[in-house]
């Protein structure tokens, strides 16, 4: 029997990043052949899907990804999610989404002004998205947040869109950071496109707390895969 | 010629930092009911005329300096 094929995944390295390779590394151990690729390329390599990692990119000037959405990569990101290619970021890496338009809303300084590093309670609003596949709606997932400016900030309109579109995937159970509605993770209208505040990098070995983040790093890397195309 | 962009958070935007800045002015004796923390950019630029010169930086504005989903902004142009 032939093994599973290793689909490729880009993790992007920006100025800053710093789970970039944490990144790599869990996907390594999820199957899946990581390439970092440094933000000043204009293309990426040949890909199943990019991952925008944590870190403080650009030293977090002026607002948290609000430079990082002009490194030249970014356009090759923006084209290859608009073509529908699986997207995920994480941390900063969904503040960079944020800012660069491919996900709606805002990510804020926390309520409390304060930098929040433990593990959290989220829970699974949908599992029909190609990052939540191996978990269970209304499940419950542990992972660990680090951030201090992680509370997701939509006005009223388009928190009435997101939820009417299913766009809110991960919601805390106990809210960390004083996100809206609870919000931890969102997706596009497509659905290719994720962001989420909690590092499921940091979640892939129960010897360091959870697995959880496995899960929605696995579900990736088999939506990925689905996509390769079939062996001759 | 000179430019000043006053960009602070909307009216209703939670704004933790102010929420933190005024309890410590409280603490310092002075009875301060509100404080919003934004911030400014100072810019010198050469776009000739000064309409032209508005036009530009309300783009900016929109485009980088500020985030117009929770951000407001205002804009001087010195003569």
């Amino acid at each position: 029997m032939s093994e599973a094929p290793r689909p490729r995944v880009a993790v992007v390295v920006f100025p800053g990043s710093n789970d970039d390779r944490d990144a790599a590394l869990a996907f390594e151990q999820l199957g899946a052949d990581p390439v970092l690729v440094w933000h000043a390329e204009a293309e990426l390599p040949e890909v199943g899907a990019v991952v925008l990692p944590g870190g403080f990119s650009y030293g977090d000037y002026l607002r948290c990804g609000a430079i990082a959405r002009f490194a030249p990569v970014m356009a090759a990101v923006k084209q290859f999610a608009g073509e529908g290619g699986f997207v995920l970021g994480i941390c900063n890496g969904f503040q960079v989404l944020c800012e660069a338009g491919l996900l709606p809303g805002v990510l804020r300084p926390n309520e409390s002004l304060s930098f929040v590093c433990r593990d959290v309670a989220l829970r699974v609003e949908r599992a029909d998205t190609p990052f939540t596949s191996r978990v269970e709606a209304g499940g419950r997932l542990t992972i660990p947040v680090k951030h201090g400016e992680g509370c997701y900030f939509a006005d009223e309109e388009l928190l009435a869109e997101l939820e009417s579109e299913g766009q809110i995937v991960l919601r805390y159970e106990d809210n960390p950071n004083g996100s809206i509605a609870a919000i931890a993770g969102i997706v596009n209208r497509d659905g290719n496109v994720f962001g989420l505040m909690p590092h499921p990098e940091h979640a892939v070995d129960s010897l360091l707390g959870s697995s959880d983040g496995a899960l929605v790093l696995g579900s990736l890397v088999d939506a990925v895969r689905e996509r390769l195309p079939a062996p001759a | 010629m000179r430019a000043t962009v006053l960009v602070r958070p909307k009216p209703g935007i939670l704004d933790p930092q102010g929420e933190a800045v005024q309890r410590s002015l409280e603490q310092l004796g002075f009875p301060v009911e509100e404080a919003r923390v934004g911030r400014v950019v100072d810019l010198e630029l050469d776009l000739g005329d000064t309409d032209r010169t508005r036009a530009e930086l309300e783009r900016m504005c929109e485009q980088l300096l500020a985030n117009p989903l929770i951000e407001s902004y205002e804009i001087t142009v010195a003569e």
